[in-house]
């Protein structure tokens, strides 16, 4: 399956290498360079390449790409899928997944490297059981390793490989036994010109952070499961009980962890937390554009809307904007073009605005087309959705853990046309 | 033992190799000596660590550029061989970190592979891990070497943990050296019989890796393949999996066997082999299976003939031959139920977190599920396209491809499909391919919509494949085309040339197409010359006038003469677009245009460009005649107005699907190296019979007959689908509903009970609706086999006794209806005595059945045997077997002797015979036979327990001991009090005792091993619905009440859940009113209640586990026609119910 891996930086040299099966030469990667000059952004080169002996599948993450040499038939996303997993890994031993991250970590990525496929095929991905094998940096463990000479590699042998639940490693002890669940939702929508929302749906996720002792076995249940349009799994979950009684009954994996991605569908109608007011004009034959968007709560449910950044895109013809904000901070990149505003707190007494002036390029015709507005914002304290949890249960063990949810509403890819 | 012997000789001829290679003191080297080699090694060893000691210094210059240049300065390397070659594990492990950095680097590393393999058998993990990496990565480049660590790894082997014999399997099948293949092979097939799974798995992951290095092994290694195929544990399947679709994925013979088991295990197999198994399983099915679309239209109608039919194919059923041959008379499409199993198990894998395993299941469905389930999995993959790009990507391009075929499934998420300015430009082309796909005529207008502002967008090879998609749009949808063209002819004045290009190359395209309305838009086009200043779309109109110029015959001279005007202001572009026209004109109207064109040509040919001059030489020779010009000017109207073939407006997208979707051949539209074909369906589908396993250890029942119940099975499954549709909601792929996945199940119950040994998933009470779906072709099969006595030969004797009975119970129930209880116990004593003067049965227990005999309400005549020993708890309770035991031994172990106790309130004891059904065959029991049944009697223990009677039967010689029940499986909530153990059955003997299970109201079998001393047998359970109840008594009045009370209940929730509705036509013999009691009777635990109408039937029961009243009640009507309610809380054994009862009275 997967016969090599690449790891490749934006500036296109090969900071890693890892061979699975006999080695590919590191040449078979000019034909991703070329691909990658090709695109005029990194986001657009190819994922699958064809050269004529291999197939280069890549992923691009952290500015870094992960390029897999391929030689025969396999299904893409198998190895996407995977590529991905391999970064979250990373991300999840290191904090960040960096170049430096990785350079500086070399052996312990090897080793995770080594682990998580056998012969090109994926043998250990779940990070419970990559923990019990190679142990992750942390500061003191590097300062101890090098004074004692001991290793990060795990001297038990890694015995999840064998279990029933081969998520959830064993023995796990903690003084503190707690769960936290963080119910995120994620709102997706285009608002047209006029306001309207052209389409909208919410993504949701229940993020876990479990550190209970023992083998405990939970059950969580919605107060109105109906809401969850189309639902996917972490493997711990048990599919019939939730089909049968919509209680997701699990045992779960020791720490960090994505319980249930979910999707509440755009027939719902969906709340859309904030507008947006613009008015961007260039006037044909002038060198001057006005600009200005105000920006609003709309359906917060009385929450209020933190974090608020808005970006655009300009034309190619604006050379330059002079603008004021009543709040936050703006930037523009007159390179890239990018209009960045971060507004920060919305007041609903006094509404954020940005406004002033656009300078054109001279002698060029007005752009035709309008800057589209990406926000991003978040809201504490909502599941827009309306996705509530009811309870969760203990079974298994005796002690009592402690318990703790919270809901939290973000904008994803909220974009408003103008 | 060859390889053995040829191992030992390796390592000698190695360590010879190394000698020349190396100093004097690592040519001592012992690691190859068996054992004690570690200590005399390091002795070996402490001149070098004295020079390390001495020279410490030396650690520190090393670093990159020092390792870096390690090909031309070889020397460079020695302090890390130093290193290497110390006793200290922390200098061993400081080394083989910076080697495995430089390895990750892409630096050579090679000349220190002496030094790091002698560390293969380092005590300290890390560096053995390390050193394994770095063997992995040089062995095959110096394979002499490489030989010194075999034998550590083979000790590995040897190990007594599982884990270490794994990796040593691991490293060892890694090391790509062609002279260990015999040991290699030789591992793996002692590996592949490992007692532990993880080492198995390995097993698996080691023979795609020895087949690479060896080709020639590939027998031997299939044979490991089978033999893995066949373990039952979820590690291995989807390792082994993988290993066969590397090795020999064209020997799909070797599934047949495994499929069930595959299927079964799918969902607890972990993801990555989940997506191997699932797109081997659709190439498989491919060719085991009818295709499920190919006679659509036909299904409904033979599905409606089938219906009609049935009436006399049950009767006929007797003779298996007839119906077959009916069958084959009708052929209507009849999914195989190993075929719909596989549907079924993968299902829930659409909800996995792993896009691949989604993809998986979603090109399975494409490719094999009949039309109407496709849709399911649309949902799943636009929740992917909310993954990263990548994903996005590859999902996007299946949905374009599966968009074609099946716009349907996608229509109510286009908006899921539109596109973002953030987006990058590969997936707004492939949504735009998706929504132009999904166009048409009642969606187009929003999705022009869209595309008028995607034109605006700042990407331009997006806008120009947003024109081409309205250019599409325009082509497929008639509707819509003019607005399109007006729209397209509005972007020619659009500023930027690749709109305009795109437009113009569009609108072309479709003019091309309908010569008919050309002449409009071309003039309106020949009119935006006057204002449209872009060179190339003034160039295009001139092109589209001057090649279409007999449409617009009377503008386009007029354009040719401002054309000529504006000659020398015009862009080059433009200009030799003028002469072009200027050519066409000559050709077709020169009598108009002979004076322009020259002027034009004149104009040509003193222009600065040479191009255009060249242009203008060249026409005027082609077209105006001179006496020098040569036989091209008679063809120049050929050459310039030939018809040119209209581009044709093709999604890239459209036959893709001859490739697997989801595989790397589609997304590049070729064929990639090792792509299997996905073959085509066969005309007729392959005997499906190869898939039957042997029986060994799994339940006997299933495999005994199941040929025959296929058979039946086809005759019913259109019954059901029939009546489903008449009564139930649309039968829709994608709806959730109990009643169509219940329908939907007929086909694959028996196989999945076959095919799994171990019953490991059905994990939860959630399964209920999959375990009706077990229930009813079972229940159906028992029924019909019944009176045709396709028990076995041992229980002959019981079946005569029970025809007997039959008779005298209809014989009685024909006499009249308010017959006395005790004339009809005197008819049950009789058959007792009956019973106990048969000569033969000596020893024997026996089991009489009485009859159902309706009781006059007013006579409450107690038949409660005092013999008995259980003492019935509730007075309600209606037992209805008859059970004679002369052995003392079933006495004691609490059996009930003839126990027809009749509470006075019961108004008609309600049963005919007692089903038997067979837990253990003797054959597959070895001589043991066992059969249970539901004897309808409280359980004396425990009041929620169903009583199940079983009879064991030993046909051997020899005897029989400790029979007894071990490791019950339950879904949760289920109980079982297990009978005592029956310490010896003599040859010959029977003996019969009884279990109470708790089925928490659910039909979920109980699996459970029955042991004697020397075996054991898997077996289960499972009741039909109609046993789960307890029959109970009530007035009319009661009955009304308690109806009503369920009916308003349900309405806080949705209307008709607690009541089910059905119209059915009586069969031909269940015209008399106690015909009609008794099949109800039969098929349930009910007690008639009372009723005023004599065209109304009234039967109540408490469900044993829970204690929900289920209410039955038959109306007859005119003719054959009859109105089932049931009215139940439990709304599962409520719809079960309904069918069972359906089916008793129809027949």
């Amino acid at each position: 399956m997967i016969h090599s891996l690449f790891l490749v930086n934006s500036s296109g040299d090969i900071f890693l290498e890892k061979h699975w099966k006999s080695v590919v030469s590191r040449s078979v990667c000019d034909y991703f360079f070329e691909a990658q000059e090709r695109a005029s952004e990194p986001e657009n080169v190819a994922p699958v390449i064809p050269t004529p002996h291999h197939y280069l599948i890549s992923v691009y993450r952290h500015k870094i790409f992960f390029v897999a040499v391929i030689q025969s038939e396999v299904p893409p996303l198998f190895v996407i899928e995977f590529l991905h997993r391999v970064v979250d890994t990373f991300q999840d031993y290191f904090g960040v997944c960096s170049e430096a991250a990785v350079k500086d970590n070399v052996v312990v990525v090897y080793e995770l490297l080594e682990e998580m496929l056998d012969n090109g095929f994926p043998l250990a991905t779940e990070s419970n059981i990559l923990k019990e094998l190679i142990k992750p940096p942390t500061i003191l463990r590097t300062v101890v390793n090098t004074i004692t000479g001991s290793t990060n590699v795990g001297e038990q042998l890694p015995t999840g490989q064998l279990s029933v639940v081969p998520w959830r490693r064993t023995g796990v002890k903690y003084t503190n036994n707690e769960a936290y669940f963080d119910v995120v939702e994620e709102i997706d929508a285009i608002i047209d010109k006029s306001g309207s929302t052209v389409t909208a749906e919410i993504q949701g996720v229940v993020d876990a952070s479990v550190k209970l002792t023992g083998m405990p076995d939970l059950t969580l249940s919605f107060v109105n499961p109906r809401l969850l349009d189309d639902v996917s799994f972490h493997p711990c979950v048990r599919f019939k009980r939730w089909e049968a009684e919509r209680i997701l009954s699990f045992i779960p994996p020791d720490g960090n962890f994505r319980l249930l991605s979910y999707h509440v569908s755009s027939q719902n109608l969906v709340a859309i937390p904030v507008y947006v007011k613009h008015s961007i004009s260039f006037r044909e034959g002038s060198s001057l554009g006005h600009f200005e968007i105000t920006i609003g709560p709309k359906q917060t449910m009385g929450k209020a809307v933190e974090g608020v950044l808005v970006t655009s895109q300009m034309p190619k013809a604006v050379l330059n904007m002079n603008l004021t904000c009543t709040q936050g901070a703006y930037t523009f990149d007159p390179v890239t073009k990018m209009l960045s505003w971060d507004v920060g707190k919305i007041n609903p007494q006094k509404l954020p605005s940005l406004k002033g002036s656009m300078s054109l390029q001279t002698g060029a015709s007005k752009p035709d087309e309008n800057p589209t507005i990406n926000i991003q914002c978040k809201i504490q304290q909502l599941a827009l959705s309306g996705l509530k949890v009811n309870r969760l249960d203990m079974y298994g063990e005796k002690y009592k853990p402690f318990k703790g949810i919270k809901y939290m509403t973000k904008a994803g890819k909220f974009q408003v046309r103008t | 033992m060859k390889p053995i012997q040829r191992l030992f000789q390796l390592p000698v001829t190695a360590v010879n190799l190394v000698k020349n290679a190396q100093t004097p003191e690592e040519a001592k080297s012992p690691v190859l000596s068996p054992d004690g080699g570690q200590q005399t090694w390091y002795n070996a060893l402490q001149s070098d660590e004295l020079r390390l000691l001495r020279t410490p210094d030396q650690e520190t210059p090393l670093d990159e550029t020092a390792a870096s240049s390690s090909q031309t300065q070889p020397l460079r390397h020695d302090d890390l061989k130093e290193m290497l070659d110390s006793n200290k594990d922390s200098l061993k492990l400081e080394a083989m970190k910076r080697i495995v950095a430089m390895i990750a680097r892409g630096k050579n590393a090679s000349d220190l592979f002496p030094a790091v393999v002698k560390n293969v058998a380092c005590k300290n993990i890390e560096v053995k891990k390390l050193v394994y990496v770095y063997l992995v990565r040089y062995a095959e480049e110096q394979q002499d070497l490489a030989l010194l660590s075999i034998s550590t790894f083979q000790r590995g082997l040897k190990d007594p943990n599982q884990l270490i014999r794994a990796s040593a399997l691991r490293v060892l099948s890694s090391i790509r050296v062609t002279i260990i293949v015999p040991i290699m092979m030789l591992a793996i097939k002692e590996a592949a019989s490992d007692m532990s799974p993880y080492v198995r798995k390995t097993a698996a992951h080691a023979i795609p890796k020895l087949y690479s290095l060896d080709p020639d092994q590939k027998d031997q290694l299939i044979e490991v393949i089978e033999k893995l195929l066949a373990d039952k544990t979820t590690l291995v399947a989807g390792s082994v999996v993988m290993a066969f679709e590397e090795v020999c994925p064209e020997r799909i013979d070797l599934i047949h066997k495994n499929y069930r088991k595959l299927c079964n295990l799918l969902i607890d197999v972990e993801e990555w082999g989940q997506v191997v198994i699932i797109n081997m399983l659709t190439r498989y099915a491919r060719t085991q299976f009818l295709n499920p679309n190919h006679n659509e239209s036909l299904l409904e109608e033979s599905a409606e003939k089938a219906f009609y039919g049935s009436d006399e194919e049950e009767t006929e059923e007797k003779d298996e031959k007839e119906e077959v041959a009916a069958l084959a008379k009708r052929k209507p499409y009849v999914m195989d139920p190993d075929h719909r199993l596989l549907l079924r198990n993968t299902k829930p894998l659409l909800q996995s977190r792993n896009a691949a395993v989604v993809m998986a299941v979603a090109q399975l469905y494409f490719h094999l599920a009949p039309k109407a389930e496709v849709g399911v999995i649309a949902k799943a993959q636009v929740r992917l396209m909310r993954s990263h790009s990548e994903v996005q990507y590859v999902v996007l391009q299946n949905v374009a491809t599966m968009s074609i075929k099946r716009r349907g499934m996608f229509e109510p998420y286009l908006k899921s499909f539109y596109i973002r300015s953030t987006d990058p430009t590969q997936i707004k082309v492939l949504k735009l391919e998706v929504l132009t796909n999904l166009a048409n005529e009642t969606n187009i207008s929003t999705i022009l919509r869209e595309f008028q502002t995607y034109i605006k967008s700042m990407d331009k090879d997006f806008v120009a494949a947003s024109i081409q998609a309205i250019g599409r749009c325009a082509t497929n949808i008639g509707e819509v085309r003019d607005t399109c063209l007006n729209g397209l002819v509005q972007l020619l004045s659009n500023r930027d040339e690749l709109v305009v290009a795109e437009s113009v190359v569009v609108i072309k395209k479709l003019l091309q197409m309908q010569p008919a309305q050309h002449s409009d838009i071309i003039k309106h086009m020949a009119k935006l010359t006057d204002n449209i200043q872009v060179p190339m779309a003034r160039a295009s109109i001139l092109w589209l006038i001057g090649e279409y110029c007999e449409h617009v015959p009377k503008i386009a001279p007029d354009v040719l003469r401002k054309m000529a005007k504006s000659f020398t202001n015009e862009e080059d572009i433009v200009k030799l677009q003028i002469i072009n026209l200027a050519a066409k004109l000559y050709l077709t109207n020169s009598k108009q245009t002979k004076l322009l064109t020259q002027y034009v040509l004149n104009l040509a040919k003193y222009d600065q460009n040479y191009d255009i001059r060249d242009r203008a030489r060249f026409i005027r020779q082609l077209i105006v005649p001179t006496e020098k010009s040569g036989v091209l000017s008679k063809y120049a109207k050929k050459l310039f107005l030939a018809l040119k073939p209209a581009p044709v407006f093709e999604s890239p997208f459209k036959d893709r699907d001859h490739f697997q979707l989801g595989s790397l051949s589609h997304l590049l539209n070729a064929k990639a190296t090792g792509y299997q074909e996905l073959p085509a369906w066969p005309g007729m589908a392959p005997d499906p019979s190869v898939r039957n396993v042997e029986v060994k250890e799994a339940v006997p029942e299933w495999t005994k007959c199941s040929s025959r119940e296929k058979r039946k099975e086809k005759v019913e499954k259109p019954f059901y689908s029939d009546s489903e549709g008449e009564s139930g909601p649309t039968e829709s792929a994608d709806s959730e509903s109990e009643l169509p996945s219940e329908m939907e199940s007929g086909g694959g119950s028996e196989s999945e009970e076959g095919g799994s040994g171990s019953g490991s998933e059905e994990s939860d009470e959630g399964s209920e609706s999959g375990k009706e779906k077990k229930k009813k072709p079972e229940k159906i099969k028992v029924r019909k086999t019944l009176p045709e006595s396709a028990e076995s030969e041992l229980s002959g004797e019981e079946e005569k006794r029970k025809r007997k009975e039959r008779k005298a119970s209809s014989e009685s129930s024909s006499e009249e209806e308010e017959e006395s209880s005790s004339e009809s116990s005197s008819s049950e004593s009789e058959s007792e005595e009956e019973s106990e003067s048969e000569p033969e049965t000596k020893k024997k227990k026996k089991i009489s059945l009485s009859k159902p005999v309706p009781k006059q309400p007013k006579k409450e005549i107690s038949l409660l045997d005092l013999d008995d020993f259980i003492p019935t708890p509730s007075p309600q309770v209606t037992p209805i077997n008859n059970i004679v035991s002369n052995s003392l031994a079933t006495d004691l172990q609490g059996l009930s002797l003839t126990d027809s106790a009749l509470s006075p309130t019961m108004i008609s004891p309600s049963f005919s015979s007692v089903k038997t059904y067979e837990l253990l065959h003797r054959i597959t029991g070895e001589g043991l036979a066992v059969e249970y049944c539901f004897s309808r009697q409280p359980y004396s223990l425990d009041p929620h327990m169903v009583a199940v009677q079983i009879q064991f039967s030993n046909n051997t010689d020899t005897e029989a001991k400790s029979l007894r029940i071990q490791e019950p499986k339950l879904m949760s909530g289920m109980r079982m009090q297990e009978f005592p153990e029956i310490e010896v059955l003599a040859p010959g003997e029977t003996v019969t005792v009884v279990m109470g299970i708790d089925f928490c109201d659910s039909t979920q079998a109980a699996n459970f091993q029955l042991c004697t001393q020397t075996r054991k047998f898997y077996v289960s359970i499972q009741p039909p619905v109609g046993e789960l109840m307890m029959p109970v008594f009530m007035s009319e009045n009661e009955f009304k009440k308690e109806q009503e009370q369920l009916i308003k209940l349900s309405m806080g929730h949705l209307m008709g859940m607690n009541e089910i509705n059905e119209k059915l036509t009586m069969g031909e013999k269940c015209q008399s009113d106690h015909a009609i009691v008794q099949r109800v009777t039969s098929a349930a635990n009910l007690s008639r209640v009372p009723c005023g109408s004599d065209r109304e039937y009234r039967f109540a029961a408490k469900t044993v586990a829970s204690g929900s009243l289920v209410l039955v009640t038959v109306v007859t009507k005119e003719g054959m026609a009859a109105q089932l309610t049931v009215n139940c809380e439990k709304m599962v054994i409520g719809t079960m119910l309904v069918k069972d009862i359906l089916q008793a009275l129809s027949q």
